[in-house]
């Protein structure tokens, strides 16, 4: 199972495409993806926002999805979804801790 | 120190105004990212995991209270309240919106300040010892050299598009502390019998993924041949430097493959040809950037403050402060202190825009209004007077400035690591605040004594890890985190590169490797005087094996 990342241009944020192709900065809010073509046809996706100007280096991540909560496989996608390990008040963990 | 002139001013805000038109064009759809990326990392930003990161370039490490300000300015209004300071003696700021960077990159050109060579394929800015100008080991200042390369280096038109980085670095003292010999070109201030300054001069010396101690090509390069035989290292390079191969293109690789004596004498051609050039230093010229590093005024004074003996005797922890974050000064009754950017358990190198606030009032009450940043991601106060430490210290003690463990286990580098970095393979801050913590407190740290623990987050060794006495690298293996441990390195005059000891680490084992490593060590010291460095040089790496692994 997969999701399709990217960084917003303007400012950097972390976004993931959500289910209506709207990119979101909430992980929990980002569109699963079963298959390869689902895979190909978000990359398509971002593509075109990346031509848009609205995010760049758009990339898949394997996810694992638990009682409805996505976690990244890797670490590093698990920090960028969270923020700093070591800031805990920083970054998007912020916004899950008071959510 | 170094003041711009009209030419400075010029280009500086030139460099920004094209900066805010890329960015302009970028955001109008004129500029593609593959158009826009070399652009903006030519200016310091970069994209990394949670946000862009500016890197601000502070040459040789040295600026002045306002500067400093301007950076807590730049934290507090653009950023989240913090900077965190380099293992190149810069600042970078991890939260900036690129919307944002012009108008920042404006406000530090205020201060005389900028981006750009920060990153890119260029000459970068150029490193020195943080007590140059200060120190009492010192031959000369190196600084006006320093930029006097600063000068001739920035957007050089032949040199902005090398094979790869280029990094230089210059000490004026004996001891180097500007690990000369691990940079791409090493200087080191010499005086010839004649009692002229030079240079012995290095070439070829790196860290990353091939680390390797730079060659000596030189002995003693005459002050005047500095841009010129700069320069002819730089073409041999330009020329013949790899550029199929990111990973080989370096000019270690370079020496490396062609050989010492060919390249060598590749360089001494091409600086036959140009030597009696335009780039041959006119003495008024080196006098005159000289005048800007004119040491403050400081009066001769004892050599031991009555105010800092009788409160050493009753203030155990501004004793532990004035026995290691004291630097010797060349004129007596002062030193440079090292204010240390590594509190107990904290992030190596970071500062809230307070402190950075602090540490400018205290650089204009105490310090003459300088203010010095070390490769050691430490900031120094490089002229105070003995007298004032007692007040000095009270001060950073209210800011959580006041750790007296300079050049001790937990004065660690770390890059930022997979917390920040999109190249990383593993977190490093958080191993760097365990050892901290496992480590903190003030008589076990003075009893272990002058220990460098260097940390990497991946295999480029932004953390310097190859040239710590202890060396941490992190990688990733099948999905988790595993540090391998280096022992041996060293960035000093008697530079070398650690010795991978075994197998890693898991980061749940790694801060207890390192516990059984000092513990090794404190068993096997000849005596206190002898630092882990030198017992591990004496004895090899089997004893600290066997301890890690067993004999098995």
């Amino acid at each position: 199972m997969k999701v399709v990342t990217a960084n917003r241009l303007l400012d950097g944020e972390v976004v993931w495409l959500g289910a209506d192709e709207n990119w979101v900065g909430d992980l929990a809010r980002a569109k699963l993806l079963e298959t390869k073509e689902d895979v190909a046809a978000a990359m398509a996706t971002a593509q075109q926002s990346i031509a848009d100007r609205e995010v760049v280096e758009a990339y898949d991540v394997d996810v694992v999805s638990e009682e409805g909560r996505i976690t990244p496989k890797r670490l590093r996608e698990r920090i960028r979804a969270a923020g700093p390990t070591i800031l805990p008040d920083l970054g998007k963990q912020t916004r899950a801790a008071t959510a | 120190m170094y003041r711009y002139d009209e030419f400075d001013h010029g280009f500086v805000t030139q460099r920004t105004d094209q900066f805010r038109d890329q960015v302009r064009r970028r955001l109008a759809g004129e500029l593609t990212e593959e158009e826009f990326k070399p652009l903006r990392l030519m200016n310091g930003l970069y994209l990394q995991l949670h946000a862009y990161m500016l890197r601000v370039a502070i040459p040789y490490g040295t600026l002045n209270s306002r500067q400093m300000r301007k950076l807590a300015h730049i934290a507090r209004t653009y950023d989240k309240g913090y900077g965190h300071f380099t293992t190149r003696q810069n600042i970078q700021f991890n939260w900036p919106k690129l919307s944002d960077v012009p108008a920042i990159l404006e406000e530090l050109a205020e201060v005389e300040m900028h981006a750009i060579q920060t990153s890119g394929n260029c000459i970068r800015n150029v490193t020195a010892d943080h007590f140059a100008g200060a120190a009492a080991d010192e031959i000369a200042d190196p600084r006006p050299y320093a930029e006097i390369l600063r000068q001739w280096s920035s957007l050089h038109p032949e040199f902005s598009f090398l094979p790869r980085k280029f990094k230089i670095a210059i000490t004026g003292a004996t001891n180097d502390r500007a690990a000369v010999q691990v940079h791409d070109i090493g200087l080191q201030l010499a005086q010839n019998e004649a009692g002229e300054i030079g240079f012995t001069v290095f070439v070829g010396g790196g860290l990353g993924r091939t680390p390797m101690i730079g060659r000596k090509v030189r002995d003693f390069l005459p002050e005047e041949d500095l841009l010129a035989y700069s320069e002819a290292i730089l073409r041999v390079y330009n020329r013949y430097g790899r550029r199929d191969n990111k990973y080989k293109a370096r000019i270690k690789i370079l020496v490396h493959e062609t050989g010492l004596d060919e390249l060598k004498a590749d360089i001494e051609a091409e600086f036959e040809k140009i030597r009696f050039g335009v780039l041959r230093l006119p003495d008024e010229e080196v006098r005159r950037i000289e005048a800007y590093f004119a040491p403050p005024p400081l009066e001769v004074l004892p050599a031991t403050s009555q105010a800092v003996e009788a409160r050493k005797a009753t203030d155990a922890a501004f004793a532990q402060f004035v026995a290691h974050n004291l630097n010797p000064h060349r004129v007596p009754g002062h030193a440079s202190v090292t204010v240390s950017m590594k509190p107990i358990g904290g992030i190596p190198g970071d500062a809230s825009d307070r402190q950075m606030e602090v540490i400018a009032d205290l650089a204009e009450r105490y310090g003459h209004d300088e203010i010095r940043i070390s490769h050691e991601q430490n900031v120094i106060l490089p002229h105070v007077r003995l007298d004032d430490l007692p007040a000095l210290f009270d001060r950073l003690v209210e800011h959580g400035l006041a750790e007296g463990n300079a050049g001790l286990i937990t004065d660690i580098i770390a890059c930022p690591g997979m917390d920040y970095c999109a190249l990383a393979t593993a977190r490093s801050i958080p191993v760097a605040q365990e050892i901290s913590e496992r480590f903190g407190s003030a008589e076990r740290q003075a009893e272990i004594g002058d220990l460098k623990i260097k940390i990497s987050g991946c295999i480029n060794a932004c953390g310097h890890h190859h040239v710590g006495h202890i060396g941490i690298l992190g990688l990733e293996k099948k999905g988790e985190e595993f540090y391998q441990i280096t022992l041996g390195g060293s960035a000093n005059e008697n530079a070398s590169i650690g010795e991978i000891v075994g197998r890693g680490f898991s980061s749940e084992t790694v801060v207890d490797a390192i516990e059984t490593l000092v513990d090794t060590y404190l068993s096997l010291r000849s005596g206190r005087d002898e630092t882990f460095l030198d017992t591990y040089r004496r004895l090899g790496e089997e004893p600290f094996k066997e301890a890690l692994y067993g004999t098995a």
